[in-house]
C-alpha cells in the first residue's frame, strides 16, 4: 500500500508543514516515507508544494508524478494537478479560494471550506490543518488518533501548547 | 535501536559529519545545500567547533586548506557555481595530500545555470575541475539514510588515502526529508597524521604543507606516488549496488537520486516481463568498473539515465569495453526524469533487442 501525495498551494499557507505532520505521522506508524518540498524563489503569495510518499515499502523514486491524493489549496494548483491525480483518486480542495469546480469525474472529491473556517474560528493560515482533517474524513492515511501523534512530533518542543491547537482544527476540519 | 527522526539530506550531512570528529566547517551559502551551512552554523559553537561563513567560495576552500594541513577533520560544502569556486583550492589540497571533505549539492548548469536539482557536473566531480593529475574520491549517496553512513565513510577514507573525498548529491537530496539514524555511522578511523602542520615542539624536523615543485624530476616523482595511491583505490574502493543482473537482457544504471527514479520505472518493465536489472554505481571515482566487466559478459545493452545530457555514460562505456550497446537517456537543466519516461526508454531497447 503506497499514499502519493502533493500539497499544493501559496507559500504562506503551510503546505510544507501540512506534510511534515503527515510525514512525522507516517514514521511514527512505522511506515516508510518520503516528503520533499519544492524549493526555489518561493515566498509568501508564491507557489509552493510538497510530496509525500507513505508506503509499507521502501520509497523508490521521491517525486510524485502521479497522485492518488491531490489537496489543492489555490486554484493555480488545481489546475497545475488536477489532470496528474490517477483515477480513483481524491481531490480535496480548499473552496473559499477556489472559484471552480473539479472537473474530473473519476476521483473523489471532497470540496472544504478550509480558509473561510480557519478565518472565521482561528485564522486564515490555519486553513491547512482544516485540510487534514478532511483528509482524514476522505481517505484512510491515517486516523485522527495517529495524526495526533504526528502533530506531537512536527510541532517543536517550545511550543507544546500549538498541539491542541492544531488537533482542534484538525477535527474541526474531520467533523465537516 | 535509537527511534528514527526525519530530516533533510542537507541536515544530515551536518550531523553526520558532527559525529564523524569534523569539529570545522568552512562554507559560503548557495541553494541548495544551505541548509547544511546553517546546521553547522547552528550546532557547531555549542560543542567547541568551528562554523565560519567566509567571504566567499575561494576563501572557504583555503580555509579548509589550512585546517587539513594543521590535521583536522575538515569539511566545506556547495553547490555547482560554488565548486567551480574551489576548483583551485581543490587542485591544492590534492596536490598538497591533504584529507577533506567536499560537498557538492548539484544544480543546473553551466553558468549560474538554475537552482533545481541535476547531475551535470559528474565529470567537473571526477575528471578533476580543477588542474594537474588529482582525483577525488566521489561517493553518491541516493538516500538520506545512506548519506550518514557516506559521509562518515568519507572522512576515513580522507584520511586513510590522504585525498580529498567529494560528497556528490543534488538539490533533491539535499532537501528531501526521509528517516534517518544514526546506529550504524562507521566509526572514525584514527590515523597517526605526523605530516600534520602543528608544531614542532622543537622536537623534529619542520612539516611543510605544499604542492609547489619547480623541478620536474620532483614534482612527477610526487604524481607517480599519488599515481601508485589511485591504483590502490581504484582496486578496492569500488562500490555499487546490484540487483537482478545475472540474467538481465538490459541493465539500467544511475546514480543518486537517479537511481530511485530507476528503480520506479524497473519495477514496472519487469512487471511486464522484460529482464531488466539494476547496477547503482556508489563510487563515482573510482567508477565500479569491474562489476560493469562482469555484467556485460550476459547482458545484451545498457542504459545509463542521468540529470545530465550524457556524462557518467561514457565511464559506462569504458568499462563495458564495446561488449555491448550503451545506451543514454537524460533530462537536464533541473527537469528530473519521470519513471514513465524512463520506462518507455527501455521499452524502447527491449523492442530494439527482438
Amino acid at each position: 500500500m503506497t499514499d502519493n501525495i502533493i500539497i499544493a498551494g501559496f507559500g504562506g499557507q503551510g503546505i510544507l508543514f501540512a506534510g511534515k505532520i503527515l510525514a512525522y505521522t507516517a514514521l511514527v506508524k512505522g511506515k516508510q516515507l518520503s516528503w520533499l518540498p519544492s524549493y526555489g524563489p518561493e515566498m509568501r503569495g508564491g507557489t509552493a508544494n510538497c510530496h509525500v510518499i507513505i508506503s509499507d515499502e521502501p520509497v523508490a523514486s521521491p517525486i510524485i508524478t502521479e497522485p492518488n491524493i491531490l489537496i489543492s489549496m489555490n486554484k493555480p494548483s488545481l489546475e497545475k494537478f488536477e489532470n496528474t491525480v490517477v483515477s480513483g483518486g481524491t481531490i480535496i480542495y480548499d473552496k473559499s479560494l477556489i472559484d471552480r469546480e473539479v472537473e474530473r469525474d473519476d476521483v473523489k472529491v471532497a470540496a472544504v471550506e478550509a480558509t473561510g473556517i480557519a478565518t472565521a474560528e482561528a485564522k486564515a493560515n490555519m486553513a491547512n490543518m482544516i485540510m487534514l482533517g478532511a483528509l482524514i474524513k476522505a481517505t484512510n492515511v491515517f486516523t485522527l488518533d495517529e495524526i495526533r501523534a504526528g502533530v506531537e512530533k512536527a510541532v517543536p518542543p517550545t511550543k507544546k501548547d500549538l498541539v491542541d491547537y492544531n488537533m482542534k482544527l484538525i477535527e474541526r476540519g474531520y467533523n465537516l | 535501536m535509537s527511534e528514527k527522526v526525519l530530516m533533510k539530506g542537507n541536515e544530515a550531512i551536518g550531523e553526520a559529519a558532527i559525529r564523524s570528529g569534523c569539529r570545522h566547517f568552512f562554507g559560503y551559502p548557495i541553494t541548495p545545500q544551505t541548509e547544511l551551512s546553517a546546521y553547522m552554523a547552528k550546532k557547531m559553537p555549542k560543542i567547541g567547533g568551528v562554523f565560519l561563513q567566509a567571504e566567499s567560495e575561494v576563501a572557504a576552500i583555503n580555509m579548509v586548506y589550512g585546517a587539513a594541513g594543521a590535521g583536522a577533520r575538515v569539511m566545506t560544502s556547495s553547490s555547482s557555481p560554488g565548486i567551480s569556486l574551489k576548483a583551485e583550492g581543490i587542485s591544492y589540497i590534492a596536490g598538497a595530500d591533504l584529507p577533506c571533505v567536499i560537498v557538492d549539492i548539484v544544480r543546473g548548469g553551466p553558468g549560474l545555470g538554475g537552482i533545481q536539482p541535476a547531475q551535470s557536473d559528474y565529470f567537473q566531480a571526477t575528471k578533476g575541475g580543477g588542474h594537474g593529475d588529482y582525483h577525488l574520491i566521489v561517493f553518491a549517496p541516493n538516500s538520506v539514510q545512506e548519506i550518514v553512513s557516506l559521509t562518515a565513510d568519507a572522512f576515513n577514507k580522507a584520511d586513510e588515502y590522504r585525498v580529498p573525498v567529494m560528497i556528490l548529491g543534488d538539490g533533491t537530496l539535499g532537501q528531501m526529508m526521509e528517516p534517518v539514524d544514526f546506529d550504524s555511522v562507521p566509526e572514525a578511523i584514527n590515523t597517526d597524521k605526523d605530516w600534520a602542520t602543528v608544531g614542532t615542539g622543537l622536537k623534529r624536523e619542520h612539516n611543510i604543507i605544499n604542492s609547489l615543485y619547480l623541478s620536474p624530476e620532483e614534482l612527477e616523482k610526487t604524481i607517480i606516488e599519488r599515481q601508485n595511491r589511485y591504483n590502490i583505490i581504484m582496486e578496492n574502493e569500488q562500490r555499487y549496488e546490484a540487483h537482478d543482473i545475472e540474467d538481465a537482457d538490459i541493465i539500467v544504471t544511475a546514480y543518486g537520486t537517479t537511481s530511485r527514479v530507476v528503480e520506479s520505472a524497473v519495477k514496472t518493465v519487469r512487471a511486464e516481463g522484460l529482464k531488466v536489472g539494476v547496477i547503482r554505481p556508489i563510487t563515482l571515482w573510482p567508477f565500479p568498473t569491474k562489476i560493469f566487466k562482469e555484467a556485460a559478459k550476459t547482458a545484451k545493452a545498457f542504459l545509463s539515465v542521468e540529470m545530465s545530457m550524457g556524462q557518467m555514460v561514457e565511464d559506462v562505456k569504458l568499462a563495458v569495453e564495446g561488449q555491448a550497446p550503451v545506451h543514454f537517456f537524460g533530462r537536464t537543466g533541473g527537469v528530473i526524469p519521470t519513471p514513465q519516461e524512463v520506462a518507455d526508454e527501455i521499452r524502447k531497447i527491449a523492442g530494439g533487442l527482438k
